[in-house]
């Protein structure tokens, strides 16, 4: 290849790449912005930090906190209750994440109620989210 | 693939197409001169669904009735909720079924009467394979973490071996 063919398929690549990110970056916010707008009111990076790192008693026995399998540190993987490595959660260390609005509900489903034994609320959802995110 | 060519490298080809042929005649469970194989899952959903939280178990290990069992319980399996959607639920149900322990096999025959089985380290076939080789303090080590993780001792879990590591 010559230097400018190398020179014109890494700029493709490049701006592949760049419009990857942003359009991960947009399925995430427009997934944010639909539980902003089904609970009304302005979401909290706080409050989902607290939701996730909390330990809850009213879920079920084997799983009392969100870190039990994401571990307290999110930019690392974690690890399932069979011993499976599970992909970081903070979208710094993995961009893929929550782009997809039917695996979001899914998992929110199952770990909401493992944990807390109920399902999250549109605007838990969105505050841990928005947390999620910003890390 | 390092076992393809170790064999190839030892048996010569023509030999090899003997074995393969041999290997595929052997139904799922049986002993194989090296060690035990199970055919990994083949469909793509449920090795999606099930290995998002542990390996995807081979059908193989189980009768159909625990299969059946597990899965009308998804909301509780095993002290996590892995609930599915009721399509999806019913595809990996029709996989486990038709590809479960053979009636006749020793797995099912093991597990044939009283409640189902559900979990295949619970299953008499599963103990019996593990007791005195492997102290139960194993399972505890933080790289082990569980049962359920048989990678972690077999190496070769993912492509169906389950040899003596
Ligand atoms: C029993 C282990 C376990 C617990 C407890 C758990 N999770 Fe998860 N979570 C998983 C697994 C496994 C996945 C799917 C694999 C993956 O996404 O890498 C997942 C996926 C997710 C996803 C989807 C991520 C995406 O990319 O869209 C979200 C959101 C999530 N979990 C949030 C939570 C929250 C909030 C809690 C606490 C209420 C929690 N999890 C507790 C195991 C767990």
């Amino acid at each position: 290849m010559k230097p400018t063919t190398i020179g014109a398929a890494t700029g493709i690549a490049f701006i592949l790449a760049l419009a990857g990110i942003a359009s991960a970056a947009g399925g995430r916010d427009t997934i944010i912005a639909s539980y902003a707008a089904a609970a009304g009111e302005p979401l909290s990076a706080e409050r989902g930090k607290a939701l996730f790192m909390g330990t809850h008693s009213s879920g079920k026995p084997d799983t009392p906190s969100c870190i039990t399998c994401h571990t307290d540190n999110l930019k690392g993987p974690g690890k399932t209750r069979a011993g499976k490595e599970i992909e970081p959660m903070a979208v710094s260390a993995n961009p893929q994440r929550y782009t997809d609005p039917a695996f979001v509900e899914k998992w929110f489903g199952r770990n909401c109620n493992s944990v807390l034994g109920r399902e999250c609320t549109p605007l838990e959802k969105g505050d841990l989210l928005t947390w999620l995110s910003s890390l | 693939m390092a076992r393809l060519d170790r064999i190839l490298g030892v048996l010569g080809a023509s030999s090899l197409v003997a074995a393969l042929a041999f290997a595929a005649a052997l139904p799922a469970g049986t002993a194989s001169a090296e060690g035990d194989y199970f055919r990994p899952v083949t469909d793509e959903t449920v090795k999606a669904e099930c290995a998002a939280c542990h390996m995807a178990f081979p059908a193989g290990m189980l009768p159909a009735r625990s299969w059946e069992a597990l899965m009308a319980d998804l909301p509780d399996h095993f002290g996590e909720d892995a609930s599915l959607d009721d399509v999806t639920r019913a595809t990996i149900t029709a996989y486990l079924v038709a590809n479960a322990a053979p009636e006749k096999s020793y797995i099912a025959r093991s597990v044939a009467t009283g409640d189902p089985v559900l979990r295949i380290s619970e299953t008499p076939w599963w103990i019996k394979e593990h007791r005195g080789e492997v102290s139960p303090k194993a399972f505890e080590n933080p790289k082990v973490g569980s049962k359920a993780n048989c990678v972690a001792c077999h190496r070769g879990a993912e492509k169906g071996y389950y040899e003596d590591d």
